[in-house]
């Protein structure tokens, strides 16, 4: 296998499995399908898992990193369970969606925006909304998704199952200097 | 029996109800539950999809927190208690992972021994700890007569080994069972909601959730008994969405197993959170269990 992936040296393939714990499987792909087949988001990818795995194995970066797959994908893991190889279709998938964003190559989606708008809150509370419910605090920029939510934003406040804001923890600079120093140490922002 | 308990952001607001009945049957059923001193958000998904090592540093903090004598972690949301455990097996096997993450948390003046403590689901305490006989003895109001369809979800199930099919999870089932529900056993109770993608795709979520109203009302089932506060939103919060949206008639209470058990377990119904739902459940309850539960 080291061979294998001595081969791969600077490709794509290679950088996904350095950044994906359990990645150096992807090579043993079989292309049966059983992922594919049990995805509930893959009627509205572009495409299926077993269809990105192959252009992984391509190095076919470009058109990965852009694909919507990664934005359709709910993270059910049935994928995962079910791949006959043991590949971390899941994990894989969060990769991508790390090297996406990093790299602005999405197209289309409010997925990392929303990522985006969550941990904020984290960095700054400690705690966060409720993300199912992410647009009553998008209450200003998005005001359409509020009304949107119509009877049902209301009734979650009345019946105090949402907020305005997080509750702050104690040592929020605590937690901050630890968030602080995993960027540093992974190279972002 | 004594654990720390991880309550997660969505326990305190979104998902009270469950929070609630957690500690009043956790307190009947002998199960001490230590809350962990400050501890903050897991980060859900939305971390592990834009940084890994500082989606394992957040959540590593609170398995620091953890006090020196206690060497089990509760939490009763899936995706807490995925991220805790996940966490936590991901320092075990790439120790120098591990060891970039105790060094996040050395900036905080922490420290996290992979290892050092077991993450569970509250289901599985119940289920796995507490046992059959223990709960049995307590039931003094069984639910006799009332369908219940156990809803599990993704992410307690597949991701980790819990000691349960991943496929087609029988521990809820179970649990149901010895509170004297009727089971009802119908095929996507291990399917997924959507999660967060209400947020953002509404169609494609809103097919999700639609697919598990529908085919839990062609069981017959009374109610939706599930174990994660982002399922009861996507089913019950979103519920008259999915209706509008597609025309259909769904009307079906969707609660936490612990609201199920406290109510078994004779607790009053306002202790356990009931009132919270925005599809009632109280309606469907007393015409099944006959008369007043208050
Ligand atoms: S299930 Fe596994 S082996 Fe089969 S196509 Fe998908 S990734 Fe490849
Ligand atoms: S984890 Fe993502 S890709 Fe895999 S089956 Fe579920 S939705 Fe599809
Ligand atoms: S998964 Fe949800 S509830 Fe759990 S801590 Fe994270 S945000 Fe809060
Ligand atoms: S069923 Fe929904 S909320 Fe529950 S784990 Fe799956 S995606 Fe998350």
């Amino acid at each position: 296998m080291a061979a294998h992936i001595a081969e791969k040296k600077g490709t794509f393939l290679e950088e996904v499995i350095e950044a994906t714990p359990g990645g150096e499987r992807l090579v043993h792909c079989l292309q049966c399908g059983s992922c594919g087949g049990s995805c509930p988001s893959g009627a509205d990818m572009q495409y299926t898992p077993r269809t990105l795995i192959a252009m992984i194995n391509a190095n076919d970066r470009d058109a990965v990193l852009a694909a919507n797959t990664m934005w359709a994908c709910v993270s059910c893991y049935f994928c995962t369970s079910r791949c006959p190889q043991d590949i971390p279709i899941t994990d894989i998938i969060y990769t991508l969606k790390r090297l996406s964003i990093a790299e602005k190559r999405y197209r289309d989606t409010d997925a990392p925006a929303l990522a985006k708008t969550f941990t904020d809150f984290v960095d700054r509370y400690g705690r966060s909304f409720e993300f199912g419910l992410a647009t009553g605090y998008h209450l200003l920029k998005r005001p359409i998704s509020m009304m949107k939510m119509g009877p049902m934003g209301l009734q979650m406040f009345t019946r105090g199952r949402m907020a305005l804001r997080p509750t702050k923890i104690r040592q929020i600079e605590q937690l901050q200097a630890i968030i602080n120093k995993a960027k540093e140490l992974s190279g972002s922002k | 029996m004594k654990f720390a308990y991880y309550p997660g952001c969505s326990l305190e607001r979104n998902a009270a109800a469950y929070d609630h009945s957690v500690r009043e049957v956790s307190d009947l059923l002998g199960i001490k539950l230590q809350e962990i001193d400050d501890w903050n958000c897991c980060g859900a998904t939305e971390y592990f999809s834009q940084n890994e090592l500082a989606a394992c540093a957040v959540i590593a903090r609170n398995l620091a927190l953890v006090e020196p004598q206690t060497d089990q972690i509760v939490a009763p949301c899936a995706a807490c208690y995925l991220n805790l455990a996940k966490t936590d097996k991901l320092m075990v096997d790439h120790p120098e992972f591990g060891k970039e993450v105790n060094q996040c948390l050395a900036a905080g003046g922490l420290k996290y021994e992979p290892g050092r403590v077991t993450v569970r689901h509250m289901l599985d305490v119940i289920v796995d700890d507490v046992g059959e006989t223990a709960v049995r003895d307590k039931v003094v109001r069984p639910l006799a007569g009332l369908r219940v369809a156990p809803y599990y979800g993704c992410q307690v199930v597949r991701p980790i080994d819990n000691n349960d099919n991943p496929e087609y999870p029988m521990k809820m089932d179970h649990l149901l069972s010895w509170l004297g529900a009727e089971v009802v056993d119908y095929p996507v109770k291990a399917h997924c909601c959507g999660g967060h993608l209400t947020q953002i795709s509404e169609p494609q979520a809103f097919e999700l959730i639609r697919r598990l109203l529908q085919n839990a009302q062609d069981y017959n089932t009374d109610m939706i008994i599930c174990m994660c506060p982002m399922c009861q939103l996507n089913l019950d919060g979103y519920q008259s969405r999915v209706n509008g949206f597609f025309g259909t008639e769904f009307k079906l209470p969707i609660m936490y197993f612990t609201q199920m058990l406290g109510i078994a377990f004779g607790i009053d119904p306002q202790k356990l959170g009931f009132g919270k739902e925005l599809v009632t459940a109280m309606p469907v309850l007393e015409a099944k269990l006959g008369g007043q539960l208050v």
